[in-house]
């Protein structure tokens, strides 16, 4: 065996990356989901043959899926009877290292030379995996199976042929199957990609060098989150966040998180969390874990990823908490709303440790807004997401950003002239949501407002938002960001839902309105401590009204 | 057509390239930018060649002034007129965050909040007007932007894509009152759909364009008062010139142009030696451009962004840039790894062997201690050679455990060239070309030293090396063609398209490209006519460009042109689901004179033989280890020189290396086609 030299490292972790943005970009280009294809929604990695662990994952991957994969990989793995060239599993089972439904894996086992080398895998939210509401995010959901078809580890593909009996299950079990074939072949393909990229990289560098260069990247990325760790005062922290309700019982479930500190590890205790909840807000151990792990990301960008990076961080498993959710709890709300405020809990608890690295808290929601119904000029039935950002907290670098993706996520906000190309909608408005920001030094960023009419036929809508009762954290004294504001008009009839972020099956008719405001970022540092100019700049361009700036910022 | 000037003003360096036809005659100038006014570079050049500007017939300029003034945000004060609650899309963005990790980052709008202001109008997805425009609210939020000292502004309505009448309407109104010409009408610039990309494109243009316009007004001044009588054509991100006379119109156009005239200079170049289908490597200083040209046409894309959250959607040569350059610095990162770039030493402090204060190895140094680069260079910088080894030995060696600097220098090279050889299988392999398809075309200071390597990479067998790598882009200024480029969204499910309807669009777009080159009043040859169309699966969201040839839009031939694309690109078939039509691209070209190639080196530099052309020997560090390696001049090489490698040609703009194994040629062109050996 060679020695690894520096440079072959470099050279094969560079590879490694590529091949994994090669998978990235060739999904995302020929998706039909517009979640996959527009919000990105979707991830690809490369994975250890033995356990799963992560070798490498997609610059451009979804964060959530970070950590999700490898335990998904690791359930197919130990499920995996035999395996040919050419298998792709399937797998949506959120409590097989999942996260809701709608994820769909694909499992494709990666031979070198009659060897399996690795797995290679990839994520892609679908637009809808059957359940009681179209697009699977039903907020009284109170088991699993309200919430779509769920598929355990199968092989949809044999010996690289699709296997058109189990095709045929899923197709008649979701709503809008006709496109589903698009996704399903994208998906095989961008596995394809990988593989043959990936087959190159060994060919020209052995696999033993390669395998070498797997261990000793792992073993580096360790290393360098240890390095981030040591910065932390040893010590414990703790971060509480609140969620608004589960959807069904109106009541607020509590994420508490307490970090213990201890040279350059971290272990993190959430067994102090509300109990399992009857309603969506569930969140399995993959996705619980994964959010740890996405939150210490966002703190520490430079670290690569791989399985070595999260070696330092220890979770213990919540159980008996919500955190922690067992079949058939229902957990739809998982992936894009609790991973959020899990990571939210992370930030509150660091912030006062290293301030200088952290933020105050973002919006922390994705505020998935749904509407189903039939449009009678078309003659078909149409599925409508509205994904909504809000404002990022402010830091000791600066104000947040306006209108910032959920910190899980990596997507774009679909155009508002292709939405009324597709559904029978018309916006009356998209803005910035004034005074939403968290007062501070450094302010938070704004939410938007958003006002959606139905223009023919009916339709239901359903939301699953988070952030109505509390507003996102401030830090170091700054205020908290304004909440999530939902707000229906019926016939000339004001609506509000009674979870004020969650509701389902709202029947809306034509002429009928939706408007959502969403929640803008924490504030950052006394914002009596904000210079004038920026208080000055921020009235003049009408972020705050006059009132708000005398009674936040000391506006004279 | 006799004299012809190309001059291009890059970050660092304005270039110039002189062409006089009936003597054959081809003059160099390379002065230092003035980024503070670019036209004292522009005409500090044209002195340095003694050029007499009233027998010059045309001028042909690339400018970054554009770009500048949106990286700097030295832009004019612009206001925006849109629909009533959608005064905030432009800032708001659509939703994203700078990179996928890190919560921390901002972004400005170039048009603040107070100066976005709304009136009442809207049309709906179809075209239909749903509410009137409101013209007394369009004057008064004309005066309110005069009074707070706006020079420029925008209309942007939504679904004006469709349905431009509110636009116009609104157009007529304001320039009632507006003091100047800076209007700028969202669907004029392009009829796309999606709000904030065309918005943003819209805006862009607005906030250069009285800058833009004062600039050309001066240069063409200055021009005009050194005794030049004729129009300044300028260059536009599309590779086309457009006349001085409108740019300022479609000011947009002009801010991605910087690369595109080098990619120009390529297609052109490399077609005449008989290699259609070219990578082009650009590595200046501080970064390095890769395009691709297929069949001798350079790929187009609407969909770049000039920096964070601000896309230009207009059709532009498609350039992927890379933090690699001879400046980029050498580093050692928190796990432990050699990284090099995106940092650079930039022109100040520079590479340490430049002698200007550099202090940390960067790829120029390693190309320095490796002999790749002539150490007279370190002789007069005075700077020895041993400064550069001990920075190199400190800070990456040592602590790498390299045995000598080196070695060092060695590995800082090979990280660069996987970094470059991504960028280049970005744009190749991961699009469904064949880089072994492909002869690649080096240009820029530093591109020539890498090619070699990349080539070897990627598995591509030829290299051609241009007569003058490092004034490229002004050798693309003199070869482009007129161009105006005019898109329209239609978004029809192709079985409900109706075939007389694309015609009449595609004639329309053809005429104004035609009525546009007549009012330019540039001297074109001919007129060429190029079309594509934008088609998806119903319910996909991105776009693959399909061509059309020979005027054959029939719906079967685009219906089988996108499939055989799709899979080309994705190796997937999918017959059960319908396409749709998107966009309509049209690109109306005023074919230029060709200008002689062979002029570009003169022929009294060439010497007889290649032994005669040999300056000298050295050491030099390849790959396989040290040895003696013969200097040659290159202007100096006769036509038709076969060599093989190892081998060093060096030039006044850049140094090639021809690798053990290799073997270079010099075709008629004076360019060097290099057959890459195997590894």
């Amino acid at each position: 065996m060679h020695s690894l030299d520096p440079v072959t490292l470099a050279v094969i972790q560079a590879g490694l990356q590529q091949v994994c943005n090669e998978m990235d970009l060739a999904f995302v280009r020929s998706a039909f989901s517009p979640v996959i294809s527009e919000a990105l929604d979707r991830s690809d990695g490369i994975y250890d043959p033995i356990n799963g662990d992560l070798i490498s994952q997609g610059e451009l991957g979804l964060p959530v899926f970070v950590g999700t994969m490898q335990f998904g990989t690791k359930c197919v793995i130990e499920r995996a009877k035999s395996i040919t060239p050419g298998d792709i599993f399937i797998v949506n089972d959120p409590y097989l290292g999942g996260t809701h439904l709608m994820d769909v894996r694909f499992v494709k086992p990666f031979f070198y030379k009659g060897e399996l080398f690795a797995w290679l895998a990839n994520t892609g939210h679908w637009p809808d995996t059957g359940g009681s509401v179209p697009g699977g995010f039903s907020a009284k959901a109170t088991e699993v199976e309200q919430e779509g078809l769920r598929l355990p580890p199968v092989k949809l593909y044999k010996g690289g042929v699709i296997d058109e009996e189990i095709l045929s299950i899923i197709l008649s079990n979701i709503r809008v199957a006709d496109q589903r074939i698009g996704d399903i072949k994208a998906q095989a393909a961008a596995l394809s990609v990988g593989e043959k990229r990936f087959e190159e990289l060994i060919d020209r560098y052995g696999s033993e060098i390669v395998k070498g260069a797997i261990t000793e990247l792992r073993t580096r990325a360790a290393r360098q989150m240890r390095a981030c760790i040591d910065e932390i005062p040893d010590g414990e922290y703790r971060g509480v966040s609140i969620i608004d309700s589960d959807g069904v019982k109106n009541e607020p479930l509590k994420i508490d998180l307490k970090i213990k500190c201890e040279g350059s590890e971290l272990y993190f205790d959430l067994s102090d969390s509300s109990p399992p909840c009857l309603g969506p807000m569930n969140s399995v151990i993959a996705t619980t874990k994964s959010s740890i792990y996405l939150a210490i990301k966002h703190i520490f960008p430079d670290v690569p990823l791989n399985a070595g990076t999260f070696e330092p961080l220890h979770i213990q498993d919540p159980k008996g908490t919500f955190l922690y959710a067992e079949y058939p709890r229902p957990v739809s709300g998982c992936a894009a709303e609790v991973s959020q405020r899990i990571a939210e809990a992370v930030f509150a608890a660091l912030v006062d440790a290293i301030p200088e690295k952290l933020f105050a808290a973002p919006a922390g929601t994705s505020g998935n807004f749904c509407l189903g119904g039939y449009d009678p000029d078309k003659g078909s039935s149409y599925v409508m997401y509205v994904i909504s950002g809000g404002g990022y907290g402010g830091s000791a670098h600066g104000d947040g950003i306006s209108n910032g993706c959920s910190t899980i996520g990596i997507s774009k906000t679909t155009p508002i002239e292709v939405m009324e190309q597709y559904y029978p909608v018309l916006f009356e408005e998209f803005s910035l949501h004034e005074g939403s920001g968290g007062a501070g030094k450094y302010r938070g960023g704004f939410g938007v407002n958003y006002k959606v009419k139905l223009r023919r036929g009916e339709a239901r809508a359903s939301m699953v938002m988070d952030h109505g009762r509390t507003g996102p954290l401030g830090a170091l004294g700054g205020e908290d960001g304004a909440t999530n504001k939902v707000r229906v008009e019926r016939d000339g009839e004001f609506y509000t839902p009674p979870h004020l972020s969650k509701d389902q099956d709202i029947t809306l008719k034509a002429g009928d309105t939706v408007r959502v405001s969403t929640p803008g970022g924490g504030g950052f540092g006394n914002p009596l401590e904000r210079d004038p100019h920026l208080v000055n700049r921020d009235l003049k361009r009408g972020y705050y009204s006059k009132d708000e700036a005398i009674e936040k910022f000391g506006y004279k | 057509m006799g004299q012809i000037v190309g001059v291009d003003v890059g970050g660092t360096f304005t270039d110039l390239i002189f062409l006089d036809e009936k003597t054959g005659e081809v003059r160099i100038a390379k002065v230092p930018s003035t980024p503070e006014n670019q036209a004292f570079g522009v005409l500090n050049a044209l002195s340095m060649s003694d050029i007499h500007l009233p027998e010059v017939d045309t001028i042909i300029h690339g400018t970054t002034v554009t770009t500048n003034a949106i990286l700097e945000r030295k832009i004019a004060p612009c206001g925006l007129i849109t629909t009533r609650g959608f005064r905030d899309s432009l800032e708001l963005g659509r939703r994203t965050r700078p990179k996928p990790y890190g919560l921390i980052g901002s972004f400005e709008c170039l048009i603040p909040r107070d100066l976005r202001l709304e009136v009442t109008e809207r049309m709906d997805s179809g075209g239909n007007p749903l509410e009137d425009l409101n013209e007394d609210e369009v004057t008064a939020a004309t005066r309110k932007l005069l009074d707070a000292g706006v020079e420029s502004v925008v209309i942007h309505f939504l679904h004006s894509y469709i349905n431009d009448e509110h636009e116009r309407h609104a157009e007529t109104i304001i320039e009632k009152i507006w003091p100047n010409s800076f209007i700028t009408r969202g669907s004029a610039i392009m009829a796309e759909y999606r709000e904030y990309e065309r918005g943003t494109t819209a805006m862009i243009n607005a906030a250069v364009q009285p800058v833009l316009d004062r600039y050309i007004k001066k240069l063409q001044n200055e021009l005009q008062g050194g005794g030049y009588p004729r129009d300044l054509l300028v260059m536009q991100g599309n590779g086309g010139t457009v006349s001085s006379k409108i740019i300022a119109e479609t000011s947009v156009n002009t801010v991605m142009s910087g690369p595109a005239s080098g990619v120009m200079a390529a297609a052109f170049t490399a077609s005449h030696s008989g290699f259609p289908n070219v990578i082009t490597c650009d590595m200046g200083g501080t970064s390095c451009d890769v395009g691709l040209i297929s069949g001798g046409v350079p790929q187009i894309s609407s969909e770049l962004e000039i920096e964070y959250a601000m896309p230009i959607h207009v059709p532009m040569v498609d350039v992927r840039t890379i933090g690699a350059g001879g400046g980029s610095i050498a580093h050692i990162s928190s796990s432990g790894l050699l990284e090099v770039g995106p940092e650079s030493a930039g022109a100040l402090p520079g590479p340490i062997c430049y002698g200007r204060g550099g202090k940390v190895p960067t790829i120029t140094d390693a190309n320095m201690i490796l002999g790749r680069l002539n150490p007279s260079m370190m002789i007069k910088a005075n700077v020895s050679k041993k400064e550069v080894a001990e920075a190199l030995k400190d800070r990456i060696a040592e602590p790498l455990d390299f045995s000598s600097p080196e070695e060092a220098a060695s590995a800082i090279i090979q990280i660069a060239n996987t970094k470059m050889a991504g960028a280049l299988r970005m744009v190749s392999l991961a699009r469904g070309y064949d880089p072994r398809d492909f002869v690649l075309f080096p240009f820029g200071g530093a591109g020539p030293l890498h090619a070699s390597d990349l080539a070897r990479e990627l598995g591509i067998p030829k290299v051609l090396v241009p007569a003058r790598p490092g004034i490229t882009n002004a050798v693309g200024c003199t070869v482009a063609d007129v161009r105006h480029d005019y898109v329209k969204t239609i978004n029809t499910p192709l079985r409900d398209v109706e075939i007389s309807e694309i015609s009449e669009i595609f004639a329309e777009q053809e005429k104004r490209g035609r009525d546009t080159i007549e009012l330019e009043g540039i001297a074109v040859e001919n007129i060429q006519v190029l079309r594509d169309v934008d088609m998806q699966f119903q319910g996909q969201t991105h776009l693959l460009t399909v061509e059309i040839q020979n005027d054959d839009f029939s719906l079967e031939s685009l219906h089988e042109r996108f499939a055989a694309a799709y899979w080309d690109r994705f190796s997937v078939t999918l017959n059960e689901i319908r396409p749709v039509l998107v966009n309509l691209h049209t690109a109306v070209i005023g074919k230029r004179k060709s200008i002689p190639l062979k002029n570009l080196m003169n022929s009294e530099d060439r010497c007889k033989s290649a032994a005669e052309a040999q300056t000298g020997i050295r050491d030099v560090w390849f790959f396989g280890g040290k040895q003696e390696c013969p200097i040659y001049s290159r202007e100096a090489l006769p036509l038709g020189t076969k060599l093989e490698g190892a081998a060093i040609l060096e030039q006044l703009d850049t140094t090639i290396i021809v690798n053990p194994g290799d073997l270079v040629e010099v075709d008629d062109f004076g360019n060097l086609i290099m057959s890459v050996g195997e590894d």
